[in-house]
């Protein structure tokens, strides 16, 4: 593989199908060059969530045409590529297939080198990447004991990364539902629709959110432990029981024959998931040494997570980063800025015969 | 005509197929298994091209096998010549899956001329198309594709891997109980009906069946 040698770094392309976005990215180093997405959201609207079988019916149709556009917004040509990047996971299995034959396709017809990518390590490359007329969250390199707390549909984890193309380590994760899944099922119990984390947000700003308590998943000292002797889960969480809270909740309502205070137990609902993940997050920064978090998924549209999280890394004197709302959300662009740094610091493209892997672990940065 | 033909309808297959050849068959590969098409079919490809010594500028058109087949394998095939269709800027196409075995009974020795072509649709289910034969000609679609169980067929004799798992109910013909369609006999195909002015699909694939998602009721009240 020749190395780029322009000062500007390599033109990197992504490719993003983990979930029910199709995502095409172009940067150059750390230059966003073009971020085209095309999601399957609508066609899951009357499901109440993601269909992984319509997902991935979608990605085959939405691939060729999203590529088109983001190769014309870049204003470049395949041929200028240095390199190929594209999810490999974690991710719906079925999905990530159609991006990774995809992806492998256009590096046999291209003769491009191509780099497979761990998503959640690509949720953090998007602090580096420069939008044109924007500001870079990260100015030219990513800080030292930076922490990463990604909130989605798909996922909840809490990263340290030491270097983002070496050394990447899970602290925390959700054990069973993401975040973003418990607002989806909380949703539908309260009649709100889909997507269910904007449409709880908003309700939850008319509510009282002190008016009822639902249970903090994985607080009790059994799991939290100690900070010289951790628990099994100090740093993980779990929204399912949260989620049973709810469904009794609006259940004693009922049997009483009263009216459900929807507005109430949304702003409820949304309080208990602000706040477990924060303090948590927080502790885990704390107790490692992180002084800079970046916050990434789409959750962090949310303006209760955004708000609460500001104001507890504030207390704990740690610096938060978000960056722009369509590079929070699952995207091709991160994937294209994670492979850039790994092109930059000389890393082995992963060939074309590696097998898309649904739970690849953050430690994989690339396989 | 060059042709490279991709089926991943079962297996993961591709091949090279030329009007100038003998037999019109440059190259071609299969595996034997249905499940790691995301892994094997891009190198699979790569390698083709390689020993035939053949680029994508020499390449005059891509046919797909378009299903009925599982999913996620039949995905990956399809997504695969989208692709190289677009950055090759070549004409894409595609072939019922089915086809392909069916011209294998067509080449066979005693073909019936009225015959059912079956694969694996999993669920207990198989994939199958009717077709009918005269001499000296392509095998002719009657009816199909479906999806449903082996034991509704019509009464003919049943080629392919969906006869050889249903044996029981079918009348398999054991010669064809493990045959898989491949890309090498759908290209073929896909040149004969090219040269005898026929037609092919595009590239959309035939799925047969829903997502199978369920939009979830009213909830329960709990009065
Ligand atoms: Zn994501």
């Amino acid at each position: 593989m020749n190395r780029p040698q322009n000062q500007d770094g390599p033109l990197v392309l992504g490719i993003e199908s983990s979930c029910d976005e199709t995502g095409v990215g172009i940067v150059r180093g750390t230059r966003l060059l073009a971020n085209t997405v095309a999601s399957s959201m609508e066609e899951h609207v009357r499901f109440g969530g993601v269909i992984p079988e319509i997902a991935s019916r979608a990605h085959l149709d939405a691939f060729v045409p999203t590529l088109r556009e983001s190769l014309a917004e870049a204003g470049v040509t395949l041929a200028e590529i240095d390199a190929i990047a594209v999810t490999s996971g974690p991710g719906l299995a079925g999905a990530l297939m159609v991006g990774v034959c995809a992806a492998k396709a256009l590096a046999v017809a291209t003769g491009k080198p191509l780099y497979a990518i761990n998503h959640l390590v690509a949720h953090v490359g998007v602090g580096l990447l420069r939008p044109d007329g924007g500001a870079q969250p990260f100015a030219g390199a990513l800080p030292e004991n930076l922490g990463a707390l990604l909130v989605s549909g798909g996922h909840t984890e809490i990263l340290r990364i030491r270097n983002i193309t070496e050394d990447v380590q899970l602290l925390g994760s959700t054990i069973d539902d993401a975040a973003g899944e418990a607002y989806d099922k909380v949703a539908r119990l309260l009649g709100l629709g889909y997507p269910g984390g904007p449409a709880i947000d908003k309700l939850a700003r008319t509510g009282n959110a002190k008016a009822i308590r639902f249970p903090r998943g994985l607080t009790q000292p059994k799991y939290l432990g100690t900070a010289e002797e951790p628990g099994p889960h100090r740093y993980d969480w779990s929204f399912s029981g949260l989620k049973t809270a709810v469904a009794r909740c609006v259940e004693q309502f009922e049997a009483r024959g009263e009216t459900v205070p929807v507005a109430d137990i949304a702003a409820a609902f949304q309080e208990a998931v602000v706040d477990v993940i924060t303090s948590k997050a927080v502790l885990a920064c704390r107790e490692n040494g992180i002084t800079e978090l970046l916050l990434g998924g789409g959750v962090a549209a949310n303006s209760r997570l955004r708000q609460l999280t500001e104001q507890r890394c504030t207390a704990a004197g740690i610096r938060l980063t978000v960056p722009p709302l369509e590079l929070c959300t699952d995207n091709g662009a991160m994937v294209a800025a994670l492979g850039a740094q790994l092109v930059m610091a000389g890393i082995a493209p992963s060939g074309i015969g590696f097998a898309p892997d649904s739970s690849m672990p953050v430690t994989s940065i690339s396989a | 005509m060059l042709i490279l033909a991709i089926d991943t309808s079962a297996v993961a297959s591709a091949a090279l197929v030329s009007d100038d050849a003998p037999e019109s068959v440059i190259g071609s590969f299969s595996t034997e298994d249905t499940r790691s098409h995301a892994e094997v079919l891009a190198p699979g490809v790569e390698e083709l091209l390689a020993e035939a010594g053949v680029s994508g500028a020499d390449v005059d058109a891509i046919v797909t096998g378009v299903g009925p087949g599982p999913f996620t394998g039949l995905r990956s095939g399809i997504v695969t010549a989208r692709t190289l269709a677009f950055v090759w800027g070549k004409p894409l196409y595609g072939m019922m899956s089915l086809d392909a075995i069916a011209l294998e009974v067509a080449e066979s020795v005693d073909a019936a001329p009225e015959f059912i072509v079956a694969t694996d649709a999993r669920r207990k289910e198989v994939y199958w198309a009717r077709y009918s034969l005269a001499a000296a000609q392509l095998p002719r679609l009657l009816d199909g594709p479906h999806v449903g169980f082996a034991a509704d067929l019509p009464d003919l004799p049943v080629y392919g891997a969906g006869a050889g798992l249903y044996s029981d109910v079918v009348k398999a013909v054991p010669e064809f109980s493990s045959r898989q369609p491949e890309a090498l006999s759908l290209g073929q195909f896909a040149l004969a009906r090219l040269a005898a002015g026929g037609q092919l699909l595009d590239s959309t694939p035939l799925y047969l069946r829903e997502s199978d998602a369920q939009v979830p009721g009213p909830r329960k009240r709990a009065l």
